[in-house]
């Protein structure tokens, strides 16, 4: 059968099975199993009404059980036994072994990096662009532009950004536009502006931000309102942006004193490290779009009150932006944070397509792959999906915890 | 919002500066991927897409008349025409040619109205700037033509023949036409079963009372961040050990129950925030719960179901590890279009022409839903995630 033929008769089968399903175990429910008529009439409404909600959920509760619930503790159980010993039960073993490879701690740290770096410049740019684009005419046209990357696909934005970063001989044309501008740089008075100075000042303000967050997030210990598991991970956190701000100095001091190969055409993805910020541009221009969206309509939810009080009073354009507006919309911010986190956590398609994993650009899913399918090993490929099973395990319990909040 | 109370902004200029910066930069790429499937192979190799869009100077390898053009002149043989009139498929008559060449060595060694001579100077050409030429030789000619570089500067220039060989060819490595199909016989049922199995959940959910409701919730509410990556290995085992095997039953069934926790997520905020006097009513004047979902809720859901359905259906069209792990056998046949990029990349990775025209047949359906029902897909947007 022709798989057109197929996929017809499926979606007449499934659709109609599952209408067929919904419409007859509820005819059965009312006219056979409790009729409502008859000396129990009441009592039979009632019980009938108590099994329907189980009819209605029915599908979808061994759906989810099965394709996604079912997997977890399957998962869990590979990751404790040898396949290639009768799925004999051997500890820690494979995480031992995993933990002993070099190649899966490059692949946490570069997840770590993508972690940072990607929610962090997607909010940032999208917060940029809805603030940008709601105070002009042609804003609309521009936010469907800007959010337009989101329909492509992971492979597809691979091929548009290995033509971007396409590399010829030096000596021939390059047709890659990254190499075109960079072949524009001599070491003159624009190369040390544009590849020195700029950069210098965005490390410098990323860095002052980062410390900035920390500061606010150690503060409040010194206070010593929060209870001991607050304290802690507000230390916690709050040391890790220290941290990170004292790696973004340290980059500062090496980009001043770095020698540019000028006029050398770079192969982008080999470069190793740098590579990974190459990679995390093709996500970033995905996510922008997103990021925009919801941060705009975030935005426009704002009571203009507040806005026009902080105008009376004599405030900046910075100063509503930064104290009036960002402080209103940081719940809708630290969604879209963890949306994209999400997103991070289980990019494959990017690094699968363009690097593959190669010149120290592997990420935990390609990780995975490589383990389950490649190697065919799948005590360490199902580990290392605990593993990322694990990293998104507080997003889970917070979202769990919101929504339980809101249903109150 | 700062003109509210009555100040207009003095830097509305540099806000519309940065919002087209910031637009031209996102667009840059994917115009690069377009524009470069217009062009041909030597094209794309000889100048950077951004150039293609301007005229620009170019060399053009043209060839003179052959033996029998050839007149005889004495002991010359000689041979006059114009070169632009005689190219089949060259530059347009009237274009101006400024420089020349005999050789692919040094393809702009003369400009126009020098005398070129060659061959242990046995040969001599010319040619004015209309491409009005003099070629002779001392020995009679061969059948075919001297070969001549030309310089001029040219309009843009485009091409279908990628698209062609893309998708109406027929030849096996490059055809995406046999993917494309795939992809859609993946994508519509994938898209279609689990709305109509999200819906009669979503409506449970949201107006049912029984025990274990809020507990249900909360769980979907979970499995929405669960990564598919866990379920890859159980789900494939099962799939082998049940009988479903590699195939697009597999995949079909896999797409439904990664996508149902946001379709049920997705339709039940919606649901619940109906109003309730319409239910109560039709409940009084004696519809059962199938009626009212039927009747009621299912068509004024209609711009949440419009939205998942986007979402999944995006989500299906671009996803390549399901269609990898689930549907993607041996023999290649069920190819999905991602993978079939993923192959390109490998076997033709210099071969932009055809990439660039593959990736951009992939990416064209999801870009025409995307503007098509760009306002359902916001929508759906805010209701996932803000609260």
């Amino acid at each position: 059968m022709s798989p057109a033929v197929l996929g017809l008769v499926t979606i007449i089968v499934g659709v109609g099975g599952c209408l067929g399903y919904f419409y007859l175990s509820n005819l059965f429910l009312d006219k056979v199993l409790f009729p409502a008529r008859g000396p129990n009439a009441g009592r039979n409404i009632n019980r009938a009404n108590m099994v329907r909600p189980w009819l209605f959920l029915g599908p979808a509760i061994v759906a989810l059980g099965l394709y996604l619930g079912y997997p977890v503790f399957e998962t869990l159980r590979l990751s404790l036994t040898d396949r290639t010993q009768d799925d004999a039960f051997v500890g820690l073993a494979n995480y031992q072994q995993m933990f002993a490879e070099p190649k899966f701690w490059e692949a946490m740290r570069n997840n770590m990096l993508w972690l940072i770096v990607v929610p962090a410049a997607s909010t940032a740019f999208g917060l940029l662009a809805a603030q940008l684009t709601d105070r002009i005419k042609w804003g609309a046209f521009a936010k469907s532009l800007i959010f337009m990357p989101m329909a492509i696909s992971f492979v597809g934005a691979s091929v548009i950004f290995k033509l971007v970063y396409d590399a010829r001989p030096a000596g021939n044309e390059q047709i890659g536009i990254l190499n075109a501008v960079w072949m524009q740089f001599d070491g003159g008075f624009g190369s040390i502006l544009f590849l020195k100075v700029v950069p210098v000042l965005i490390l410098a303000a990323f860095a002052a931000i980062v410390a900035y967050v920390g500061w606010l997030l150690l503060r409040p210990i010194l206070d010593g309102k929060d209870n001991i598991v607050l304290k802690a991970l507000r230390a916690f956190s709050g040391l890790v942006s220290l941290y990170i701000a004292v790696i973004a100095l340290r980059n500062i001091l090496d980009i001043i004193g770095m020698d540019f190969p000028y006029g050398q055409p770079q192969t982008w993805l080999t470069l190793p490290f740098y590579n990974n910020f190459f990679l995390m541009v093709v996500l970033i221009w995905i996510q922008t779009g997103f990021a925009m969206v919801i941060l705009s309509a975030a935005l426009r939810g704002i009571p203009e009150e507040t806005v026009e009080a902080a105008i009376v009073d004599g405030a900046n354009p910075f100063q509503i932006f930064f104290k009036i507006k960002v402080p209103q919309i940081m719940p809708t911010i630290v969604v879209v944070w963890t949306t994209i986190t999400l997103v991070v956590l289980k990019v494959f398609d990017i690094v699968f397509a363009m690097t593959n994993g190669q010149w120290e650009t592997q990420v935990l899913a390609n990780y995975m792959y490589d383990k389950l399918f490649r190697a065919n090993d799948w005590g360490v490929g199902s580990a290392s999906a605990i593993i990322i099973m694990l990293l998104v395990s507080p997003i889970l319990i917070w979202n769990v915890v919101q929504a339980r909040k809101e249903m109150r | 919002m700062d003109n509210i109370a009555g100040r207009k902004s003095g830097l509305s200029w540099a806000v519309n500066l940065s919002v087209v910066v910031l637009v031209l930069l996102w667009l840059f790429p994917t115009v690069g991927l377009l524009v470069s499937s217009f062009r041909t192979a030597d094209q794309i190799a000889a100048s950077g897409w951004w150039k293609a869009l301007f005229p620009s100077e170019q060399v053009v390898q043209l060839r003179t008349g052959g033996a029998e053009a050839a007149t005889q002149e004495g002991e010359l043989w000689v041979v006059k025409g114009n070169l632009l009139e005689e190219a089949e498929d060259g530059p347009e008559t009237g274009t101006e040619i400024t420089r020349f060449g005999v050789s692919s060595k040094a393809v702009d060694a003369y400009a126009v109205g020098e005398v070129a001579s060659f061959t242990k100077d046995t040969k001599t050409f010319t040619m004015d700037a209309e491409g009005n030429y003099r070629f002779t030789s001392t020995k009679e000619l061969k059948k075919r033509g001297q070969r001549v570089f030309i310089t001029a500067t040219l309009p843009p220039e485009f091409t279908l023949a990628n698209y062609d060989q893309v998708l109406l060819s027929g030849n096996s490595n490059d055809s995406m036409t046999k993917a494309f199909l795939n992809t859609l016989t993946v994508t519509i049922p994938a898209t279609i079963i689990p709305i109509v199995i999200a819906a009669f959940a979503a409506y449970a959910l949201a107006w049912m009372e029984f025990p274990g409701r809020a507990l249900l919730i909360a769980a979907v509410v979970g499995l929405l961040v669960v990564p598919l990556q866990l379920a890859l290995i159980p789900l494939l085992k099962l799939h082998l050990n049940i009988g479903i095997g590699k195939g697009y039953l597999g995949v079909w069934l896999a797409h439904t129950g990664f996508g149902l926790p946001l379709a049920i997520y997705l339709l039940r905020n919606y649901m619940s925030g109906l109003p309730r006097d319409i239910i109560e009513n039709a409940k009084v004047d004696g519809a059962t719960d199938f009626q009212i979902f039927t009747k009621i809720i299912l068509p004024l859901s209609f711009p949440a179901l419009a939205s998942f359905a986007i979402f999944q259906f995006l989500w299906t069209w671009n996803d390549l590890l399901v269609a990898k792990v689930f549907l993607i056998d041996s023999t290649g046949n069920t190819t999905v279009m991602t993978n079939q990029i993923v192959e390109l990349l490998g076997t033709r990775g210099g071969n932009w022409e055809i990439l660039a025209t593959a990736a951009f047949v992939s990416i064209s359906v999801p870009l025409l839903v995307f503007f098509a029902m760009q306002r359902y897909l916001v929508r759906g947007l805010l209701a996932g995630s803000v609260k």
